[in-house]
């Protein structure tokens, strides 16, 4: 029954090409406009670490002095030099790192290629293992390293091959700021999004090309970058160190939901103890937020984003309010060939299937065509500026959404004018022939 | 023309008539909403940034390694810099407007004031005003015997030396306004830190180097301290010397020092285009919805149009050879039409307002201005006499012969 209905809902789809056209067109409008925004938003909203951000968390406590208190508010976004140090030298979580970011002066031995500056990462050893970072060759620096401020450098896919022309360069020397790094390792394609980590030096920025342990960028003074807060006389650049100011992110691994709980308790106990020394003069302020949650927070999802997909949505209801108007002027066209029908013998449910069928055919046509659409918008997404842009790809789920939701919605605004058709009374149209 | 056969007409195609409306009502609340985003992008996309922007240049440079005599080396590139045909002025800067990246500081008008009152940014470097091509609306420009050399001022903070400190600072009108409303700025006194300055000058307008919210953008100050950072403005004769000028600035710039690399070179007209470029594309992209909406809805009518004549045909001939001439069959389906999309504004406006309120608690969005309601509306009532007119002088064109067929 149902290869005749759909040759049914062919034949009757070329008997009336304009209308035809016109519905399709307009579900495709609405198909390709609001899959281009569904995808952007649903790439913007993504898990950075599959599998593994369940078990991230962000530690906040509050070190600012009394001025500018107000009861409730968060704690600051970042720690300072002192807490985060205190924190990583603590090992109360099952890993641990402190980082920033920092830009950083690459002096390439070849004489053909003139100095650059690359994007660098300031952080402590467990951050590869911690962040699941996939190596190309070599290894992280150890904690060791990390203690002796050891000059060694983890450096990105992309720059190996640039400087080293993509071959393992473990053991390698790369000069930076006129010092000699060791290569001990080179990562492989690495780019999680959104870039979780640090969202102040780029919501959706690559991730960095150089990778320096934190204690030797400080001991040699590489430049930070993002953002610094400060608070009393803090703001000296020189002795970051000690300054009241926060500039450093820190994050922990914790396995389970009790070590969650324990570690909530330390940083309370690390409060009050900070308290006591006289180093904090707020009341106890923590918050532990997971890495889902750290996002959230810091409205990572640009609102430009949602508006232009609630947008498209309202886009998307315009043009199925019109499919129905242009599918009920079409089915009811046709009472005249649905009464021979009915008087024939067929029911009102067998009318309403076959109705429906070509409903589906129509939204499945104005899905393809959308998707083409969608494919073109997303080409065009692409082109714009922002950071995000050369995220903004079709991956299977949306591939089926695109289907799903075309279908879906075309039969769904199918269903009042099949149903209205259903209504007609045979001998009627039969008499007026 | 009579309404009343119309509206009875009407009565007996509720469904359709009923989806006429709908579409109109959405599409006007979503098109409405749409050129108010637009139109707040494209406010925006023009803000005055109090600087000349046509004719001026941003070169940022750094060092590979260490540097002992930044000081001098930043007085020869200005004096390089100065000697190029075409130059104006330079300064050596810490900041610039649409340079995205700034520093900041909270002010108080009370040293034991425990909340800052505002907070600004802070430009500094030597001879700015005029290189920026400002504007000083009161008192006056900063002097050189104002001048502290950067470095001598933090280290001045960091010792608590209140003398090494600058003294006098000059701010926009927009932070005067804020800071004493209906009062003269000049001698009064702000503190950054615990540190007062003395108000010397204002200045119309200087927007900050990075906007998070609009109605702070021109919380700007400036500080008389000399900057020895390799970050350079350059303000040209003419508009017509830049490119020129910034090809021959960094060849001069290369040539004293080869030991350093170029972070940033562009046109102050290029640096607005990139800040604003989020901007640009969000208007683009609704620009584009509004266009495919309008269409959209208007095929829907065409569509609808057509069947209604078609289903018609026969009444129509009927009422032709009753006498109603061609004119009066077009009337009917452009008033029933008119009607229709009447209804449809009416909805639409109340829409538009109520998604409009959820903008305003989501999106920090102004109210929409009552300016859109008719506009709108007039919009929508010619797209629909468009849209129905093709339909209806099909209509017309039905002769009186069809009534005495049996169809």
């Amino acid at each position: 029954m149902f290869t005749y209905y759909l040759d049914l809902a062919l034949r009757s789809l070329g008997r009336n090409k304009i209308l035809t056209t016109l519905m399709v067109l307009a579900i495709a409008l609405g198909i390709g406009a609001s899959m281009t925004t569904l995808t952007v938003l649903h790439v913007l909203s993504g898990d950075p670490l599959p599998g593994a951000s369940g078990t991230l968390f962000y530690p906040r406590i509050d070190p600012r002095d009394q001025d500018s208190y107000e009861e409730g508010k968060d704690p600051p976004y970042q720690v300072t030099w002192i807490d985060g140090m205190n924190m990583l030298h603590a090992k109360r979580a099952d890993r641990q790192a402190l980082m920033t970011g920092g830009s950083v002066p690459v002096q390439p031995a070849q004489a053909n290629l003139d100095p650059f500056y690359s994007d660098a990462r300031y952080t402590s050893s467990d951050f590869f293992p911690m962040f699941r970072v996939p190596f190309l060759y070599g290894r992280p620096w150890s904690a060791e390293e990390d203690d002796g401020k050891a000059r060694v450098v983890v450096i990105s896919r992309k720059l190996n091959e640039k400087l080293f022309g993509g071959k393992d360069s473990t053991g390698q020397i790369l000069r930076m700021k006129d010092t000699a790094f060791r290569v001990v390792g080179v990562l492989d394609e690495w780019r999680p999004n959104p870039h979780f980590y640090d969202v102040d030096t780029g919501k959706y920025a690559a991730s960095e090309d150089v990778f320096v342990p934190l204690t030797t960028s400080h001991d040699i003074r590489l430049e930070h970058d993002g953002s610094t807060d400060c608070w009393g006389t803090g703001g000296d650049e020189e002795h970051a160190e000690t300054q009241p100011c926060v500039w450093l992110q820190f994050w922990v691994q914790l396995d389970s939901a009790a070590k969650v709980a324990a570690y909530k308790e330390y940083l309370v106990h690390y409060s009050e103890e900070q308290r006591a020394l006289g180093r904090f003069v707020r009341p106890v302020n923590v918050r532990l937020p997971g890495l889902m949650e750290w996002l959230d927070i810091n409205k990572v999802v640009p609102g430009d984003v949602r508006l232009q997909t609630w947008l498209a949505f309202g886009f998307l209801l315009v043009c199925l309010v019109n499919t129905v108007g242009l599918m009920l002027a079409k089915f009811l066209r046709r009472a005249g060939e649905l009464g021979v029908r009915r008087a024939l013998g067929a029911s009102k449910r067998e009318v309403f299937m076959q109705l429906l069928i070509e409903s589906g055919v129509i939204g499945l046509a104005g899905g393809l065509c959308g998707l083409l659409l969608a494919f073109i918008g997303l080409w065009l997404v692409r082109r714009q500026p922002s950071d995000y842009a050369s995220l903004a790809h079709l991956d299977m789920a949306m591939l089926l959404t695109t289907f799903v939701l075309a279908i879906g919605s075309t039969l769904l605004a199918g269903l009042l004018p099949a149903w209205r058709a259903c209504q007609i009374t045979p001998a009627l149209q039969l008499k007026s022939q | 023309m009579d309404i009343l056969p119309i509206l009875s007409t009407l009565r007996r195609h509720k469904i359709t008539a009923l989806l006429v409306i709908i579409e109109i009502a959405l599409t006007c609340a979503i098109v409405c909403n749409a050129v108010f985003i637009i139109s707040q992008r494209l406010d925006r996309m023009s803000m005055d940034s109090g600087v000349d922007e046509h004719r001026l240049l941003h070169i940022q440079l750094a060092d590979i390694g260490d540097t002992k005599d930044k000081k001098s080396r930043t007085l020869t590139d200005l004096a390089a810099l100065q000697q190029i045909p075409g130059v104006a002025e330079v300064a050596s800067v810490m900041q610039v407007p649409f340079g995205n990246s700034s520093s900041n500081s909270g002010i108080k008008l009370d040293p034991k004031q425990k909340l800052s009152t505002l907070n600004a940014t802070m430009y500094s470097g030597e001879n700015l005003v005029p290189a920026l091509g400002l504007q000083l609306v009161a008192g006056r420009d900063l002097r050189p015997d104002d001048f502290k050399d950067f470095d001598d001022v933090v280290r001045g903070a960091a010792a608590k030396d209140a003398k090494s400190l600058p003294q006098v600072i000059v701010i926009t009108q927009n932070m005067a306004q804020r800071l004493w409303p209906g009062q003269q700025a000049l001698g009064k006194q702000i503190y950054l830190m615990d540190y007062p300055m003395t108000v010397v000058g204002v200045v119309k307008e200087l927007i900050r180097p990075s906007i998070w919210d609009d109605s702070a953008k021109s919380y700007s100050m400036i500080f008389p301290m000399r900057m020895a950072r390799g970050e350079y403005v350059v303000r040209t004769k003419t508009p017509e010397d830049r490119e020129r000028v910034l090809a021959a600035a960094l060849a001069k710039l290369k040539e004293i020092n080869p030991h350093r690399v170029v972070l940033k070179k562009h046109t102050f007209d290029d640096m607005r285009h990139d800040f604003f470029q989020n901007d640009r594309a969000m208007a683009g992209l609704l620009i584009g919805v509004c266009v495919a909406l309008l269409i959209v809805t208007a095929l829907g009518i065409v569509g609808l149009g057509s069947f209604w004549v078609a289903q018609r045909r026969r009444q129509i001939g009927v009422r032709r050879a009753l006498g109603a001439t061609r004119t009066n069959i077009l009337r009917y389906f452009q008033t029933e039409n008119f009607l229709l999309a009447t209804i449809g504004i009416v909805v639409g406006m109340v829409l538009a307002y109520g998604i409009n309120l959820l903008l305003m608690v989501h999106y920090e969005l102004p109210r929409l201005p009552g300016i859109y309601f008719p506009v709108g509306a007039v919009l929508l009532w010619i797209i629909g006499q468009l849209a129905v007119l093709g339909p209806a002088m099909r209509a017309a064109a039905v002769p009186p012969v069809v009534a005495t067929r049996s169809v």
